[in-house]
């Protein structure tokens, strides 16, 4: 079957329809969104058309159990956030969160429903050592002790190796950019600091601007190795854009701000998949962005086909070799193959160490 | 359709395609071609309904792992719906990893609930909740209290469903662990049990099987009324004294699998459960001493 056909992709793009699914059918849909990790979302579409009367209870039960995870995580981010202000008060830089963390704090529409696993912040890289002793002094710590991989985070990276919070026990990234500085793309994450829209009540954090918060999830999902939850990012997309698209002169702006930050290419890819496989409302001209050619199609075809490994129904006999593809590609968009193969090399050779 | 009524072979081939078993609210389909889970199936769930089609909250196999571990010291591994969350264990601990397996998939999953470490009992409309440290010889008395009339919600898992305030009944079997088998055998003849399983990450483990009457009631929620610590004591004399209630919340705050996650609800459904109690701890040494007074306090 082909993902766009599948329920669960017909339940996003039409979710007034749940009120009609039977009872295997929701069987199959509840285990397709939870793979995907796009039950909560499910739960707030249900939400949002009224839908509650019209379900079963125990289909009701799992969605209710989902939110419930969401919201927990809504009220930790904003605990959470609030001791990053902290932290941050009085340095001369914006912090900006990124992607769920963002979506949580500030209430952007993918957030109702969703859950996550870590925060993500940007700061200006030469703000970077202060950032990171204003962090560790607050209790936060690294994950990452051993020297090949601080050097290889810190060289190579877009970001600090991982950080924990000793007491909280709540992980977080420090992005300086939003690629890796060896990745084949050059963008400018000084742009996006400098766009960025305030957090009111959170001193001086920081979200990307409406365009840029696209364009970020949209880089993030393009370049990224695993592809199980692709599909859940798809519809982060999906939110945003529905949202937006409406605005004044939103469309053009989003234009500007791609080539100006030289994202075009994971934004066209992100405006034809959403459009393809959630109805995205999009207006026709942006889709004409990339010329059409045998590598888009190949292209399009392969994150399909990666994003079928969300849950095994979903999957075609090709989610397999794509996924690896997808892999390898991540890999090949991060780093030059002088870099790439060395480090390959030392991850697979590596002894464990003991904990 | 209840389970028994299958016949054993027909059981076999089901569970080969997919048996959907209702326990409580929750229906599973259960795949497995290991010898041991059908015949504990066949054994403890015989009572309970069965289903051929629509919803069902838990997608589990239980099976043989492939490769040298299937024929060598084979080894059976739980999965839920494709994913494998634990190390696969000893085949003849397949049951056991059934039972496991379940309570995690409603640990796990079921925050619609709130959803407390503790073992549930019911008589005259009354619920006594048991919360258990472990060793404190809950599953003991529990099992000796089932099969002394009470009605068993579970032994191991209180659900408060968020709707109304009211325990919600799995009325699966319940787990025995090394001495309590034995006790339970002598305290009840003609109790029964599934097979044993040896060491097992909690000793030699064996499940009781779940009194007709809780599984026909099982859609019939109760009040909590009572709850009670226990403590089993060599030689004590039965001794119920009170126990604060300021004191039970926090025990069920901090022994729950999602307080937490629950947020303000967790904390709104704990406080109207412990409102409607009244609270104790139970010293006791002998089991029918402990059937005596737990029905006093249930007349």
């Amino acid at each position: 079957m082909r993902l766009s056909d599948s329920i669960l992709l017909r339940a996003l793009r039409e979710p007034a329809g749940m009120k009609g699914y039977d009872p295997e059918t929701w069987d199959l849909l509840v285990r397709q969104a939870h793979g995907a990790g796009l039950l909560g979302r499910l739960g707030a579409l249900v939400r949002a058309h009224g839908l509650d009367n019209a379900l079963p209870k125990s289909v009701l039960r799992h969605l209710h159990a989902m939110l419930s995870i969401a919201d927990r995580q809504r009220t930790a981010v904003h605990w959470e956030v609030h001791h990053l202000a902290d932290a941050m008060e009085g340095i001369q830089g914006r912090v900006l969160l990124l992607k769920g963390a963002a979506y949580a704090a500030a209430n952007l529409p993918p957030a109702e429903g969703r859950t996550f696993s870590d925060i993500d912040i940007l700061v200006p890289k030469r703000l970077l050592p202060e950032v990171e002793l204003r962090l560790t002094v607050a209790g936060w710590v690294t994950t990452h002790r051993d020297s090949y991989d601080q050097r290889y985070y810190r060289k190579w990276m877009h970001e600090l190796p991982p950080m924990f919070h000793l007491e909280r026990e709540t992980s977080l990234d420090v992005h300086h950019g939003i690629l890796p500085e060896t990745a084949r793309i050059r963008t400018r994450p000084d742009l996006i600091i400098e766009a960025a829209l305030p957090l009111p009540g959170y001193g001086n954090i920081y979200i990307p601007c409406q365009a840029d918060q696209i364009l970020h999830s949209a880089t993030h999902l393009f370049h990224e190795g695993e592809w199980w939850h692709g599909l859940r990012d798809l519809s982060d997309l999906d939110c945003l854009l529905r949202s937006y698209g409406c605005l004044p002169d939103f469309w053009a702006t989003l234009l500007a701000r791609a080539r100006a930050l030289n994202l075009l290419g994971p934004l066209g890819y992100a405006l034809r998949l959403t459009r393809t496989l959630l109805d995205t409302p999009i207006p026709v001209e942006m889709l004409k962005l990339t010329r059409s050619s045998f590598r888009r199609s190949f292209m399009d075809a392969l994150f399909r086909h990666g994003m079928g490994a969300a849950h095994h129904s979903l999957a075609t006999p090709l989610t397999r070799p794509s996924e690896f593809l997808l892999y390898i590609r991540s890999h090949w968009l991060k780093m030059p193959l002088h870099l790439l193969l060395p480090h390959l090399l030392y991850k697979a050779t590596r002894k464990e160490e003991i904990a | 359709m209840k389970l028994y009524e299958l016949g054993l072979e027909t059981l076999r081939q089901q569970l080969h395609e997919g048996l959907i078993l209702e326990t409580g609210p929750f229906r599973s389909r259960i795949v497995s071609h290991a010898p041991e889970v059908l015949s504990g199936l066949w054994r403890l769930y015989g009572e309970f309904p069965i289903h051929t089609g629509g919803f069902c909250d838990f997608h589990v196999r239980v099976d043989r792992v492939s490769g040298l571990r299937r024929w060598w010291r084979p080894q059976i591994t739980f999965g839920l719906d494709g994913g494998e969350p634990f190390k696969p264990l000893p085949a003849d601990h397949a049951f056991a990893s059934l039972e496991w397996g379940l309570n995690w998939c409603i640990s796990g999953h079921a925050h619609h609930y709130l959803m407390l470490h503790a073992a549930v009992l019911e008589r005259n409309g009354l619920a006594v909740i048991l919360p258990g440290e472990p060793g404190a010889g809950k599953s003991t008395l529990t099992a000796a209290l089932v099969l002394s009339g009470f009605r068993l919600l579970s032994d191991e898992l209180a659900l408060i469903d968020r709707d109304d305030g009211l325990l919600v009944p799995l009325a699966r079997p319940v787990n025995l662990k090394n001495a309590s088998i034995d006790i339970i055998r002598a305290f009840s003849p003609g109790a029964v049990m599934g097979e044993l399983a040896h060491d097992t990450h909690k000793g030699t483990v064996a499940h009781l099987k779940p009194p007709a009457d809780s599984v026909a009631r099982m859609a019939e929620k109760a009040l909590p009324a009572f709850i009670v610590f226990p403590r089993w004591k060599a030689d004590a004399a039965p001794r119920l004294t009170p126990h604060s209630q300021a004191d039970a919340f926090m025990h069920a705050a901090t022994h729950a699998f999602n307080y937490d996650l629950l947020g303000r609800l967790g904390f709104d459904l704990n406080a109207a459960m412990v409102d409607r109690c009244e609270c104790f701890d139970f010293e006791y040494s002998r089991l029918s001493e402990a059937v005596r007074i737990f029905s006093d306090l249930v007349s």
